[in-house]
């Protein structure tokens, strides 16, 4: 297409993964609350619109309307920045997803490494939050839980890396398009160490030390009221919508490499079932400890995906 | 903010080099649990060197507002020491002015108030679980700790219109008969509650990161148990096998067979999982208890103020907590000259300060938890 296109193209696909990730964050919370109610013997969200749908949008409109605090001893720019800085990469990632087989609204040739590399970028979010809020303790909550992320990039590029090694591409829409039903067997190894990295990534369920440090401390976001708060719950949100999606299309052919409208529906019910197990977790597990966190991420976690990507090698070797 | 920090300290560690040490203070008010305490915590990076408990927090000067009421008017102050376990604290102080005014229970209120302190334990282990369960970030746990504990506060509600605060066990006996039907219910929970104690045991006990969390973590030694002065669930998970309602039985529970739980480490996570056990026991004994339990009266005769003889006594009973004693001294008027509450959660609280040491942040919080202090309790 002509540069002039490709430029609307891409203000379109930017703004479209804005939304999307602003509906995914809305629909994400409020499954989340009802996911955690029945887990906890209650039923979540019931008055606000039928079975509780508006309530995350009432409480959206509550957070704007809030008063915008900056505490005075902060620094302002860094601080007001920081939580888009851990939004935008994630909404970023998103456009070079595949939605249908054979289509993604960016189809970069090294799509699988676009979205692996880009949600780093959020740890500088996390990490210049902690430190503009000039807390001591969310500063050591913002470098517990960029240590976290970035340590947890490791396990989770191997594996996917390993399907790339199984595809021969790390087009995302080849990749896809080249998927075989026996990939979810030779995969499943990588798909754990993937989904458990990906919950580490978002600061999420039994990883959540540096953002429920605020059980016991101010966490990276405690100085953060209002809708600011309600971005970096968007920046979650929309993470964990997006490493479910980049699941199912990775490791399970998006929509099984079902074409058309049918596959796009069986991408997001997968999507939606990949959620909802990061959800239970959460919910489910008691909180690791620091230490904890980083030796199994070190000693666990990469022994695993390394143990993944040599079957693949073998695999691709062989066949 | 529950955590701040008070200041950096420099001083000069045991082998002559500069330590910085950071002050940290966990406040009064825990975003989640256990009440108002305070720890003072000296941190060298991120290992506790020192930790001072600081508390005081919700002193009401209830030993002291219990010398200007009539004996009777004292319960309700009681049901406010141990705000988890109103049942168990009304009974250590009506122990105490029965032994004072050589009052004579009758069997069927002894019985009443076995059933009913260990309904008591249970609800109160209960807190004490799904507090430390929360504590780790297992929210889960402690909504379905919650959940037993309604039942039996419902049961509460049904016996005397109280759900916290019962004002229940009374000097002579207990105020109100068991209403019809309430055995019924009894034995509805007494039905489900084995169920749904080892389903907590397998939800977070059993969960390898509630293991990692908990085991190993404040290790306390028999030894040090019995130097510190430690009770209860605390205490028998460090292998101190002393329980009163055994070693110095008092009512009913000579009649009644059931087993001390004892652990073996003396670890938080064997802290917490002794008081799983000890609830199991616990509906053992309520089941005897309820079957055992003859009719006749539920209170004995008492003159309407009651003046004891002049003289002291002193009466302990088991509580969740552990030993929990008060001690009155009367001098023949209608009011006590003197009590004093011997508080199991003061007593446990001091060890903190050792069995911190070592350990990160992190594991202070689980420590203090698997204590289980109730501040009502330690601070009167």
């Amino acid at each position: 297409m002509s540069s002039v296109m490709a430029l609307i193209w891409g203000v379109v696909a930017g703004l479209g993964a804005g939304i999307v990730i602003a509906i995914a964050a809305l629909i994400g919370v409020w499954w989340e609350r009802k996911v955690s109610g029945r887990i906890q013997l209650r039923f979540g969200p019931q008055q606000a619109g039928p079975a509780g749908l508006l309530q995350t949008f009432a409480d959206t409109v509550k957070l704007i309307l809030k008063e915008d605090i900056t505490p005075s001893q902060a620094d302002r720019r860094m601080f007001r920045m920081a939580p888009f800085l851990a939004f935008v990469p994630i909404a970023t990632s998103m456009i070079v997803l595949p939605v249908a087989k054979g289509w993604a609204p960016l189809q970069l040739a090294a799509g699988a490494l676009f979205f692996i590399a880009v949600p780093g970028i959020s740890a500088a979010g996390i990490l210049l939050a902690g430190w503009s809020s000039r807390n001591t303790y969310a500063t050591l909550g913002g470098v517990r839980g960029a240590a976290q992320v970035v340590s947890y990039e490791l396990p989770r590029t191997l594996s996917v890396l390993a399907l790339c090694v199984l595809g021969g591409t790390v087009n995302l829409v080849t990749l896809q398009e080249s998927w075989r039903w026996w990939w979810i067997a030779a995969t499943a190894l990588g798909f754990v160490v993937y989904l458990i990295a990906s919950i580490a990534e978002l600061n999420r369920g039994p990883f959540d030390l540096p953002e429920a440090e605020s059980e016991l401390v101010a966490g990276f976001f405690a100085d953060y009221s209002g809708i600011r708060w309600a971005v970096f719950m968007m920046a979650e949100y929309g993470g964990i919508v997006a490493a479910s999606a980049f699941a199912a299309i990775a490791f399970f052919g998006g929509g099984f490499g079902i074409r058309g409208v049918a596959g796009t529906v069986i991408l997001l019910a997968i999507t939606c079932v990949l959620a909802t197990v990061m959800i239970w977790a959460k919910w489910t597990f008691p909180r690791m400890r620091p230490d904890q966190l980083m030796s199994f991420a070190w000693k666990v976690l990469t022994p695993m995906a390394l143990v993944q990507l040599v079957i693949v090698g073998v695999i691709a070797v062989w066949l | 903010m529950s955590l701040q920090v008070e200041e950096r300290r420099d001083a000069i560690g045991e082998d002559g080099r500069a330590v910085e040490e950071l002050v940290v203070n966990v406040g009064p008010s825990h975003p989640s649990t256990h009440g108002v305490g305070r720890f003072i915590v000296h941190l060298d990076g991120e290992v506790v060197v020192k930790v001072d408990p600081v508390i005081g927090y919700l002193h009401r000067g209830i030993e002291k507002m219990a010398e200007n009421r009539t004996y009777l008017q004292v319960m309700p102050l009681t049901d406010r020491l141990d705000y988890v376990g109103s049942m168990y604290a009304n009974w250590a102080y009506c122990r105490a002015v029965e032994r004072l005014a050589d009052i004579a229970v009758p069997e069927r209120a002894e019985y009443i108030r076995v059933i009913v302190c260990e309904l008591q334990r249970i609800a109160s282990h209960m807190m004490g679980v799904g507090a430390s369960a929360a504590d780790t970030g297992a929210f889960t746990l402690f909504v379905y700790a919650f959940d037993l504990r309604e039942r039996i506060v419902e049961l509460f509600e049904d016996l005397c219109g109280s759900r916290l605060t019962y004002n229940y066990v009374r000097p002579g006996g207990v105020s109100f008969d068991l209403p019809d039907g309430w055995l019924d219910d009894l034995s509805a929970f007494l039905g489900i509650v084995d169920e749904k104690l080892v389903e907590m045991d397998q939800l977070f006990f059993g969960n390898v990161i509630a293991r990692g969390r908990m085991k190993g973590v404040g290790v306390l030694s028999a030894e040090d148990a019995v130097a510190w002065g430690i009770t209860g669930p605390s205490a028998r998970a460090s292998g101190v096998n002393w329980d009163v309602r055994k070693h110095d039985p008092y009512s009913v529970y000579p009649l009644l067979d059931f087993d001390v739980v004892v652990g073996d480490n003396g670890d938080s996570y064997d802290r917490g999982r002794t008081k799983i056990f000890e609830c199991f026991e616990s509906a053992k004994i309520i089941r005897q208890a309820a079957a055992k339990m003859p009719g006749g009266k539920i209170h004995a005769p008492l003159p309407r103020l009651l003046a004891p003889r002049a003289g002291d006594a002193y009466d302990h009973i088991e509580s969740a907590r552990g030993t929990l004693g008060v001690y009155l001294v009367s001098d023949g008027s209608v009011r006590p000259y003197r009590m004093h509450v011997r508080s199991p959660a003061f007593c446990n609280l001091a060890v903190v300060s050792k069995l911190a040491l070592g350990h990160t942040l992190s594991d202070l919080i689980v420590i203090i938890g698997s204590l289980d202090p109730v501040f009502g309790e330690c601070d009167r």
